[in-house]
C-alpha cells in the first residue's frame, strides 16, 4: 500500500530509506542525548519503517558543520538548528522551505506557539524551520541562601543586584550570581534582553545593525556591571565559555544566583543540587525599563536539508519529532518547553517554576532580529562582551565610551 | 649533433619535451618507450594538481568575489567584486583593516619568539646529549614526549594548567612558591599571549631538538677530540665546528619552523577555545573567524591569499640571502 506523506502514513519506498539526522546537544551530554533519542527514533522506525542515522553534535561544531554541509550539499537530510540561526541559514538557501504542502504535511502550522514559529524564517517569508524545543531564561536562585539572609526572590534589577551583594562574600568564594562571561552566546542573548529592556533595538528596519545606540550601550554596560560595579560576580567567571561552568557554579552553591534557560534543570540536578533546593523568577528588568522583557525566545528548531534526496520520509521524522508524544516524552529529559500550542510541559514537576517559564516563554519574550546578519551580531557583540569582562576581571575600567567604542567594531565587521 | 642526442632523453632541450616536432618523432621512433617516464610521474602531478593547484586557484578565485552566507550554496555565482575584498581587509581606516594589521603584527612577534627559542632549547638540548652516558636515551625520550602527544590532548592539558583557580600553574606559583600573593589570569588578559607562547614554544622545540640532534650525528667527533687537544672551551667548538656543520639543517629547520608557526591555528584554537583573548587572534584564527563566524569567505580567502604572499616573499628572500652567504662561506 502507497502512503500519503502528509498523512505520516508509510509508504512502500520508506522501509528501504535511511536518514541521517543531526541533533544539538540537549542534554546532560552527547552521550545522554543518544540514550534520550534511541529509543525515540526507534519508535519512529518501527511506526514507519524508516531508519534513521543519529549524530549528536555539540555546539561549538554545529554551525561550522551546517555551514560545510550546506556548501557541499553533503549533509544530513534532517537537522536542528539553534533558532536564533533560523534567518541566517534560511539565508543561505540550503535549507528546504515549509510551504503550505510541507506544513501540511507535519500537520499544519497551527499546532505551533505562533512566537516560536517565527523564529523560523524571516517576517514575510516561508519558513525553513520549524520550532522543536522551546526555552527562555529565568533568574534561578539557591533557596537556602535566600532564607538564611532574610531575602525574598528579587522583583526588579536593583532587587537582584541588591540580594546578590547581601549573598558575597569573597573570603568564603561565594558570589551573589555566576555569569558564562566568555559565552558569545550568553553574552550576546543579554546585550539583547537588557537592550531591549531599554526599549533599543539591535537592528532597524532597514535591516542595518544599530549596535551603537544609547540603550544598547548603557544595556551592554548594565549588564557588565554586574561583576565591575556591583562586585556580585566572581571575575574568574571571565574564564567561563559555557554555560555548563556557571549552572556548576550554582549547583556547588558557590554562587546564589544564574539566569539561564529551562534546560540548566538537568544540569543542576546532575551535578548534585537538588529540585526543592532551587526556585526561579522571572529575570527581572530596572524599575524604570521601557519593556518588561525577560528572554529572547529561545529554542531549538529541526530542519530539512533542500539536499535531501528524501524529502517525504524527512517530513514524516519532522512530523514524529514535533508530535505531541515525542514532545512530552523529550520535554523531561531534555527540560524544555513545549512548542506547541497545546503541548503539556513535563520538564519540572515544581508548578511555580513551570508557571514562571511558561509565561516568560509565552508572553515576556522577544525573538532576537529576525535578519539575516543576526549570526553575525551574535558572534561580533558576543566576543566584543567576552573582551569587556576580561578587562573588567584584569583591572580596567570600563566605561560608556569603551562599551560605545568595542560596539562600533562589532558593528563595522558586518559587511 | 652530438649535445642533441645525449639531451632528449631527459627532455632538457630548449623546446622541452614535446617541443622538438621533427626531432621529437625522430627520439620517439628510435626509443618506443619515450613516454614511460612521464605515465611514471603522472599520478603524481594529477594528484598535486588535484590536491594543491585547484584548491589554491579556488582560493584565489574566492578572493574576487562576494562570497558571503547568501552565495555559498550557489558560490558559482557569487558576484565578481575585483579586489574588493582586498580593500575591504587591509583598509586601516576601518575596524576590520586594523585588527586585520593587529593581527598581523602580533603573529609576526608569536613567530619570532617561539621559532627563536625553539631553535635554542633545541640545540641546546641535542648538544648536551651528543656525548654518551647513562641516562641519555632517557632524556631523548622525555624530550620528544611533547612531540610525539596527539596535539589536542597536549593542548587542552595545558588549558587546565593555566585555569585561574584551580590550574597547576597558579597553584604552583601562589600555593607552593609563594611568589605571588594573588592568582593572575592566564588566559586573558595581559598574560594571554605569554600562555600562547609558552605552550607554542612546548610543542615546537622537541621538533628543533630532534633535527639538530640528527644533524649532529653527521659531525666527525674525531673533530672535536683534535680541538680538544688544542685546547678550544666548549663554547668555541659549538661556534667554530658545530654551528657551521650544522648550517644546512639550519637553513631548513628555521625555514619550517617559520612557516609551521605563523600559519599556527591550533594552538590557539585548541587552548581558547570559545573565550579567545585578543592575544589569541593569530593570523590564521583571523582568517578562520573572518571566514566561519562572518561568514564571509570572499574577504578570508582575499587574507588568505595575501599571507600566502608575504610568505613566499618572505621566504625567497630567507632562501636568497641563506644561500649567498653558503656560497660566501665556501
Amino acid at each position: 500500500m502507497r502512503g500519503n506523506s502528509s498523512n505520516g502514513e508509510s509508504s512502500s519506498d520508506d522501509s528501504g530509506t535511511t536518514l541521517t539526522y543531526w541533533a544539538s546537544n540537549q542534554g546532560t551530554s552527547l552521550a545522554n542525548d543518544k540514550e534520550v533519542l534511541t529509543p525515540v527514533l526507534a519508535d519512529f522506525t518501527k511506526q514507519t519503517g524508516i531508519k534513521v542515522t543519529l549524530e549528536v553534535i555539540g555546539w561549538n561544531d554545529l554551525q561550522t558543520r551546517i555551514q560545510t554541509a550546506i556548501t557541499s550539499g553533503q549533509g544530513p537530510d534532517v537537522l536542528n538548528i539553534g533558532n536564533t540561526w533560523g534567518v541566517s541559514l534560511q539565508a543561505t538557501g540550503g535549507l528546504m522551505e515549509f510551504a503550505d504542502a510541507e506544513m501540511k504535511a507535519i500537520g499544519g502550522s497551527d499546532r505551533f506557539v505562533k512566537a516560536a514559529l517565527e523564529t523560523g524564517g524571516a517576517p514575510g517569508t516561508t519558513p525553513t524551520s520549524v520550532p522543536l524545543y522551546g526555552l527562555a531564561y529565568g533568574l534561578y536562585y539557591n533557596k537556602a541562601m535566600f532564607k538564611t539572609a532574610g531575602l525574598t526572590p528579587p522583583t526588579t534589577w536593583e532587587e537582584m543586584v541588591s540580594a546578590g551583594k547581601k549573598l558575597t562574600d569573597p573570603s568564603k568564594g561565594v558570589y551573589g550570581m555566576s555569569l558564562a562571561a566568555a559565552s558569545y552566546t550568553e553574552n550576546a542573548h543579554f546585550a539583547f534582553i537588557n537592550a531591549a529592556q531599554n526599549g533599543a533595538a539591535l537592528f532597524d528596519s532597514a535591516g542595518k545593525p544599530t549596535f551603537t545606540s544609547s540603550g544598547v550601550v548603557e544595556g551592554v554596560l548594565r549588564y557588565i556591571d554586574l561583576m565591575q560595579t556591583d562586585k556580585i560576580v566572581n571575575t574568574s567567571d571571565s574564564q567561563y565559555d559555557n554555560g555548563t561552568l556557571s549552572v556548576t557554579a550554582f549547583a556547588k552553591k558557590k554562587a546564589a544566583m544564574i539566569i539561564n534557560q529551562n534546560n540548566a534543570d538537568a544540569t543542576i540536578i546532575s551535578a548534585g543540587m537538588k529540585a526543592d533546593e532551587f526556585g526561579v523568577v522571572p529575570f527581572p528588568a530596572p524599575k524604570d525599563a521601557k519593556k518588561d522583557v525577560a528572554s529572547h525566545i529561545a529554542g531549538i528548531n529541526i530542519a530539512v536539508m533542500k539536499s535531501t534526496k528524501h524529502k517525504d520520509q524527512a517530513l514524516k521524522l519532522v512530523k514524529h519529532m514535533t508530535s505531541e508524544s515525542v514532545q512530552e516524552t523529550l520535554g523531561k529529559p531534555f527540560s524544555s518547553l513545549p512548542v506547541l500550542k497545546d503541548g503539556k510541559a513535563t520538564f519540572t514537576t515544581d508548578a511555580d517554576e513551570l508557571k514562571v517559564f511558561t509565561e516568560v516563554y509565552n508572553t515576556r519574550s522577544e525573538p532576537l532580529p529576525l535578519v539575516a546578519n543576526e549570526d553575525q551580531f551574535e558572534t561580533s557583540v558576543g566576543k566584543a562582551m567576552n573582551n569587556l569582562f576580561a578587562k573588567v576581571a584584569t583591572g580596567t575600567t570600563i566605561r560608556s565610551a569603551d562599551v560605545s567604542s568595542v560596539l562600533k567594531t562589532a558593528q563595522d565587521s558586518i559587511r | 649533433m652530438a649535445i642533441r642526442t645525449t639531451a632528449a632523453p631527459t627532455g632538457s632541450s630548449p623546446g622541452g619535451p614535446s617541443g622538438g616536432g621533427r626531432s621529437a618523432r625522430r627520439r620517439a621512433a628510435r626509443q618506443p618507450y619515450w613516454w614511460f617516464p612521464y605515465l611514471i610521474v603522472a599520478p603524481a602531478v594529477i594528484f598535486e594538481i588535484a590536491i594543491h593547484i585547484i584548491p589554491m586557484l579556488t582560493g584565489v578565485w574566492m578572493s574576487f568575489v562576494k562570497l558571503t552566507k547568501f552565495y555559498i550554496r550557489n558560490w558559482a555565482n557569487a558576484p565578481f567584486i575585483g579586489l574588493g575584498n582586498y580593500q575591504y581587509a587591509i583598509d586601516i581606516n576601518t575596524s576590520v583593516g586594523q585588527s586585520l594589521v593587529r593581527s598581523f603584527l602580533m603573529t609576526c612577534a608569536y613567530t619570532i619568539i617561539v621559532v627563536g627559542a625553539s631553535w635554542i632549547l633545541g640545540m641546546a638540548a641535542a648538544v648536551a646529549l651528543q656525548k654518551t652516558f647513562r641516562s641519555r636515551a632517557f632524556w631523548r625520550t622525555l624530550f620528544l614526549i611533547p612531540y610525539a602527544l596527539p596535539m589536542y590532548a597536549g593542548i587542552i592539558t595545558w588549558n587546565f594548567m593555566f585555569q585561574r583557580d584551580t590550574g597547576m600553574v597558579n597553584h604552583l606559583l601562589v600555593d607552593q612558591l609563594h611568589l605571588m600573593s594573588s592568582r593572575p589570569f592566564l588566559l586573558i588578559g595581559g598574560n594571554a599571549f605569554g600562555s600562547l607562547v609558552t605552550v607554542a614554544i612546548w610543542r615546537m622545540w622537541p621538533f628543533a631538538f630532534l633535527m639538530i640532534m640528527a644533524g649532529l650525528q653527521s659531525v666527525p667527533t674525531d673533530i672535536y677530540e683534535a680541538s680538544a687537544i688544542d685546547g678550544a672551551t666548549p663554547w668555541r667548538q659549538w661556534r667554530t665546528i658545530t654551528l657551521p656543520m650544522l648550517g644546512s639543517v639550519n637553513k631548513v629547520l628555521v625555514l619550517v619552523m617559520f612557516l609551521w608557526v605563523f600559519n599556527d591555528f591550533n594552538t590557539p584554537y585548541v587552548l581558547f577555545g570559545n573565550g579567545q583573548p585578543p592575544a589569541g587572534d593569530l593570523i590564521s584564527f583571523h582568517i578562520y573567524n573572518a571566514s566561519f563566524l562572518s561568514w564571509d569567505f570572499g574577504t578570508g580567502a582575499a587574507m588568505s591569499v595575501m599571507l600566502l604572499i608575504f610568505l613566499l616573499i618572505v621566504s625567497l628572500i630567507y632562501l636568497f640571502f641563506i644561500n649567498r652567504s653558503g656560497d660566501d662561506n665556501a
